[in-house]
């Protein structure tokens, strides 16, 4: 299986990507590891006439502390997420989410800028992030704006992203020692989740997300509006799905995903309060 | 497009079309067939190759972004006429049955060890989880990296 035929333009800089999208209208799209894009223009489920290529735009590849928070450059790719000392000391839930993703060569190859701005609620680092409280820097044409992760997510693959923009950073509160839990449910290896959760604790305050429960991440405030009134574990577990919207597919019915979601978000919990 | 990849340690230079995948400039321009082609979708790992050193899918590259790359496949591993010690494991242990995702598990399994050296039973089961083995070998491929491991 190839692609249908398409332009390939490379950018040496996020100003020159920029510019090159811009050029190219809607047809045009930016390619990072393209492991969520091939795939998908193999099927001929997305035929992008024009593909301006990102993944040499090596300076927005980093993970840095920043004081309260740690940036992630939009190109650093899985692996060197799931690695980061950096990350692993303060924001340990993001590097393990990350050593999740797929399987080595998949992480060898994908970003974490790809994987967000993809917007898919079955993939671990959009709700892993969302969880975490984190911020997204994009630059389009006329500068940078933030958008916080929350406000990000806006349908099924769609994301606040204009076309001609591109996410360049992800800024990820630091976790402070929080307690944290990454559960992924799944029944084949390498694959995407059932359904997963990433979630934190700390003195009262907590994030809880949930992966592939309805057409974007899902923020369970509810579980985490009963924790901070001093509900238990288990009674905060079973408000797992009160914000979600979850779809039947092949995997799982809705009654199924339901009960997955306050599965694991108990166990998330159990384990983040250790 | 003009295209130029290292590979094995030779430069391949091809004009080819931007929509052409890593694993076919490999095979239908180099020439080189022992990196096969399975699932087509990105979850077999049989066109497991590595690239600046890493393992990854070649079906799911183009080659217009290996340009200017270092790749290395299953016919650039041995050295005068010696088969590398993970190719000798797999024959060892019986670490193949068909033969057809052989290429691809060898591929992953040098960059798993080039990643974790020593790695346990359950690490190298983790690390080989983007390569699948329809003859379902997998025991004996799990061996055949353990034994590498210790050489
Ligand atoms: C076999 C396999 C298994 C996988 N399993 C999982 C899994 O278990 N969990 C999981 O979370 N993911 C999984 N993935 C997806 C993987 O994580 C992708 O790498 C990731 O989703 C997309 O990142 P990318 O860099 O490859 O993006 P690309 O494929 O290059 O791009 C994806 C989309 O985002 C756009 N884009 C990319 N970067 C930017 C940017 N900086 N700014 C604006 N737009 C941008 C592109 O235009 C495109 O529309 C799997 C993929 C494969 C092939």
């Amino acid at each position: 299986m190839i692609p249908a035929a398409f332009d390939y333009k490379r950018a040496g800089s996020a100003e020159e990507a920029i510019a090159l999208i811009g050029q190219h209208g809607d047809e045009a799209k930016f390619l990072a590891g393209g492991h969520s894009l091939i795939p998908l223009m193999k099927l001929r489920l997305a035929q992008p006439t024009v593909l301006v290529d990102i993944g040499r735009v090596k300076d927005l590849s980093y993970v840095k502390d920043a004081g309260n928070h740690i940036a992630i450059g939009a190109l650093t790719r899985h692996m060197d997420v799931e690695k980061s000392p950096v990350l692993k000391q303060h924001v340990p839930l993001l590097a393990h989410a990350a050593s999740h993703v797929g399987d080595a060569q998949v992480r060898h190859r994908g970003t974490i800028g790809g994987s967000i701005a993809h917007a898919d609620p079955a993939s671990d680092l959009p709700a892993t992030t969302l969880a975490l409280g984190a911020t997204y820097v994009v630059q389009g044409p006329n500068g940078k704006r933030e958008i916080a992760a929350k406000d990000f997510y806006r349908g099924f693959l769609e994301s606040a992203l204009a076309p001609d923009e591109m996410l360049v950073e992800i800024k990820v509160p630091k976790m402070n020692g929080a307690g944290w839990s990454f559960q992924k449910f799944n029944r084949r290896a390498q694959d995407w989740a059932i359904v997963g959760v990433a979630a934190w604790r700390n003195n009262g305050t907590s994030g809880v997300a949930l992966v592939n429960m309805g057409s974007t991440p899902v923020l369970a405030a509810a579980v985490s509006a009963a924790l901070s009134s001093g509900a238990s574990v288990a009674d905060a577990a079973n408000r797992a799905a009160d914000d979600a919207e979850p779809q039947s597919d092949l995997n799982a019915s809705v009654e199924y995903r339901t009960h997955l979601a306050k599965v694991l978000v108990r166990r998330a919990l159990e384990e983040a309060s250790k | 497009m003009k295209v130029s990849i290292t590979i094995n340690g030779t430069v391949q230079s091809h004009d080819v079309e931007p929509r052409t995948l890593l694993v076919h400039y490999i095979r239908e321009h180099a020439h080189l067939t022992g990196t096969n082609i399975g699932c087509d979708t990105s979850s077999c790992g049989a066109c497991t190759v590595h690239l600046d050193g890493e393992a990854v899918k070649s079906c799911t590259i183009l080659a217009a972004q290996a340009d200017g790359g270092s790749v290395t496949t299953i016919e650039g591993l041995s050295k005068n006429g010696e088969m590398h010690p993970m190719q000798k494991a797999f024959m060892e242990n019986h670490g193949l049955q068909c033969g057809y995702c052989t290429p691809g598990m060898v591929m992953a399994a040098i960059g798993l060890l080039n990643e974790n050296p020593k790695p346990t039973d359950e690490e190298v089961r983790l690390g080989l989880e983007g390569n699948l083995c329809r003859c379902t070998g997998y025991h004996n491929i799990v061996k055949s990296v353990l034994a590498a491991a210790k050489k």
